[in-house]
C-alpha cells in the first residue's frame, strides 16, 4: 500500500473531485432554499433556481421598461469599460515606472520613495477626494482603480526588473548596447510576461475597487445594479450578478494565463 | 604594444586586500589560463578587466590606455551561466550584437538588412555546432550548449579580449574537454586574445599559451586577509612537467586551506 502523500488521481478522479465540492454546495443550497420556501412562499433570502432564472431572463434578455437597455449586457460593458481603462493605465504606468526605476538608480533614488508612500495610503480612504475632484463621472471610477493598484504594478514590475541577472546588463555592454538599448532589448522584453503576472494578482484589487465606486456613485455597472436592488432584498438578481462577475473574473484571468503563454514561452519554459 | 599591461596592479576591498603587485604584460594573440585557490581574486580579476571592478591601486591598460571603467564593446565575456538571453532565441542572441550596433536607436533590423545579419549569425552559430538549434530557446539547449552560444554570441562583436570565467565549470568532464577544443580552435582561427579562469588545474595546464597561477605569498593564519595574492607561476604552457603541477597543486592546496 502506497503512502497517502504518494497516491495522485487520475484524469477523471481529479476532474470529479474538483467537481465534487461545487455540487455539494450546490444541493446545500437547493436544500436550504427548498425548505424556507416552504415554510414562507415569499422568502427573499434564498431564492429558487427558477426564481433565478426568471431574474436573469428579465435583467439580460428583455429590455428594461425604464431605459429600453438590456440591464445585464449594459451593466457589463460598463464595469469591463472602466476596468480596462483603469487597469490598462495602470498598467502602462506600471510599466514604464517599474522600468525606470528598476534599471536606472538615479531615478530609482528619486522615485522610490515616493511611490513606497504613495503605496501605503488606503485608496479607500481617499475616495470622496476622488469624488470632490473628479465628480461623480466616469474618471472618478476609473481613478479609484489607478489608484489602488499602480502602486503595487509599479513596485512589483521594478524589483522584476532589479531581478535580471546582472550578468545579461553585462553582457548587452559587451555587445554594444547603450542604456536606451539595454531597456528596449532585454528589460522590456523580459518584463512583459512579468507585467501579465502582475497585473492578474492585481485584478481582484481592481475589481474591489470597481465595484465600490459604482456602489457609490454610478447610474449603470455591475456593482452599481448589486447595490440598487439590495433596497429589494433581490437576492434572485443579486445572486445571478455575483456568479456572473466571478466568471467574468475567471475569464479575464484565464485569457491572460493562456495570452502569457503563447506569447512569452521561454518565461514559462524556464520557470 | 602589449594588449594588457599591469603595474603594481593592487586590489582590496576595505582592509583585505586581495590582489597585490601585480606587474606583467600579455601580448594580443595570447591564451592565458588562470588558475588558483577559491577566493584568491581570480573574478576579481577578471572584473578589473571587464571594467566592473576598478584597480585600487597601480595601472591595468588596455592597449596602453587605462582600461574603460565600464564594460563595453572591447571585452567579451562568457560568465559561468545567465551569460544569454532567455528571451532570444539561439539566432536572436547571436544576432543581437549586430542588430544593436546597425540601428542605435531601436536595436533590431528588418528586411534585407535582418537577412544579412542572419546570414552571418548562422554562419557563426555552425562554427560551434548549434545550427541545427538556432530556433531554440535558451532553456530548450543543454548547459554545454548554451555555454557554446554564449562563446557564439560574444565572438561576433569580434572583442579585443575574451574573457571567461570558469565557463565550462558546472559541465560534465567529458564534455568539457569537447568546450576546450572548441575554444582552442575558435582562438586559433580567429587570433584572439583570452583570459580563461578555470578551476582544474590539470586542465589549465595544458591549454592555451600561458599559465598564470594566483596564490598568496605571504599569509598570516590570524588575518587571511592582511595580504593579497600575486602571480606565482607565470608558465608557457607546453613548457612545464608533471612536478611543477604537482607543486603548484600542493601550494594552491594550502592557501586555500589556511584561507578557509
Ligand atoms: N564586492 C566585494 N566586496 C568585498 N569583498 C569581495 C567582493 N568581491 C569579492 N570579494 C572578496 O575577494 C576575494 C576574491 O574573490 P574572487 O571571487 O575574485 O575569488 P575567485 O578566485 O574567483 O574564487 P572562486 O575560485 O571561488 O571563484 C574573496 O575573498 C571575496 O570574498
Ligand atoms: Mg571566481
Amino acid at each position: 500500500m502506497k503512502k497517502l502523500i504518494n497516491r495522485h488521481p487520475g484524469p477523471v478522479a481529479t476532474w470529479a473531485l474538483g467537481l465534487l465540492p461545487f455540487a455539494l454546495l450546490l444541493v446545500v443550497y437547493l436544500l436550504a432554499s427548498d425548505a424556507r420556501l416552504e415554510a414562507n412562499p415569499n422568502d427573499k433570502l434564498l431564492p429558487s433556481f427558477s426564481a433565478m432564472g426568471d431574474a436573469i431572463q428579465r435583467m439580460a434578455f428583455e429590455p428594461s421598461k425604464r431605459s429600453g437597455e438590456y440591464l445585464l449586457w449594459a451593466d457589463t460593458l460598463a464595469s469591463l469599460t472602466r476596468l480596462a481603462i483603469g487597469v490598462g493605465i495602470s498598467a502602462l504606468m506600471g510599466l514604464i515606472f517599474g522600468i525606470v526605476t528598476g534599471t536606472l538608480p538615479y531615478a530609482r533614488a528619486g522615485l522610490s520613495p515616493l511611490i513606497t508612500g504613495l503605496s501605503l495610503v488606503p485608496p479607500m480612504a481617499i475616495l470622496p477626494i476622488l469624488f470632490i475632484l473628479f465628480g461623480l463621472g466616469e474618471l472618478a471610477k476609473v481613478m479609484l482603480i489607478i489608484i489602488g493598484i499602480t502602486p503595487f504594478l509599479i513596485r512589483d514590475l521594478q524589483q522584476r526588473a532589479r531581478e535580471i541577472p546582472a550578468e545579461q546588463v553585462i553582457k548587452m555592454q559587451t555587445l554594444g548596447a547603450n542604456t536606451w538599448q539595454i531597456i528596449l532589448r532585454l528589460v522590456w522584453p523580459q518584463i512583459m510576461p512579468r507585467l501579465i503576472s502582475a497585473v492578474r494578482l492585481s485584478l481582484g484589487s481592481a475589481w474591489l475597487f470597481l465595484i465600490a465606486a459604482e456602489a457609490i456613485a454610478a447610474t449603470e455597472g455591475l456593482g452599481y445594479r448589486i447595490f440598487l436592488v439590495r433596497r429589494y432584498l433581490s437576492m434572485d438578481v443579486i445572486l445571478p450578478y455575483v456568479l456572473w462577475i466571478t466568471l467574468l473574473a475567471f475569464a479575464i484571468d484565464f485569457l491572460l494565463a493562456r495570452y502569457s503563454r503563447w506569447r512569452y514561452p521561454w518565461f514559462h519554459g524556464s520557470h | 604594444m602589449a594588449i594588457i599591461e599591469m603595474n603594481n596592479l593592487w586590489k582590496e576591498y576595505g582592509d583585505q586586500v586581495v590582489l597585490e603587485r601585480l606587474d606583467a604584460e600579455v601580448q594580443e594573440g595570447e591564451f592565458v589560463t588562470l588558475v588558483g585557490a577559491s577566493g584568491c581574486g581570480k573574478t576579481t580579476f577578471l572584473k578589473m578587466l571587464l571594467g566592473t571592478e576598478s584597480p585600487s591601486r597601480g595601472e591595468l591598460l588596455l592597449d596602453g590606455a587605462p582600461i574603460p571603467d565600464q564594460p563595453d564593446e572591447t571585452r567579451g565575456i562568457v560568465f559561468q551561466r545567465y551569460s544569454v538571453l532567455p528571451h532570444l532565441s539561439a539566432l536572436e542572441n547571436v544576432m543581437l550584437a549586430d542588430e544593436l550596433h546597425r540601428h542605435k536607436l531601436i536595436g533590431r533590423a528588418f528586411g534585407g538588412k535582418r537577412k544579412a545579419l542572419k546570414d552571418a549569425a548562422m554562419a557563426m552559430l555552425e562554427s560551434v555546432g548549434l545550427a541545427q538549434a538556432a530556433d531554440k530557446y535558451p532553456h530548450q539547449l543543454s548547459g554545454g550548449m548554451q555555454q557554446r552560444l554564449a562563446i557564439a554570441q560574444a565572438l561576433m562583436k569580434r572583442p579585443r579580449i575574451l574573457l571567461l570565467d570558469e565557463p565550462f565549470g558546472a559541465l560534465d568532464p567529458g564534455i568539457r574537454r569537447d568546450m576546450h577544443h572548441l575554444v582552442l580552435d575558435l582562438w586559433r582561427q580567429q587570433g584572439l586574445t583570452i583570459f580563461m579562469v578555470t578551476h582544474d588545474l590539470a586542465e589549465g595546464f595544458y591549454l592555451g599559451t600561458r599559465l598564470w597561477v594566483f596564490d598568496k605569498t605571504r599569509l598570516d593564519p590570524q588575518a587571511p586577509g592582511a595580504y593579497g595574492a600575486r602571480i606565482t607561476y607565470d608558465l608557457p604552457v607546453g613548457d612545464c612537467d608533471k612536478g611543477t603541477l604537482t607543486a603548484i597543486q600542493a601550494q594552491a592546496d594550502a592557501t586555500a586551506r589556511t584561507m578557509a
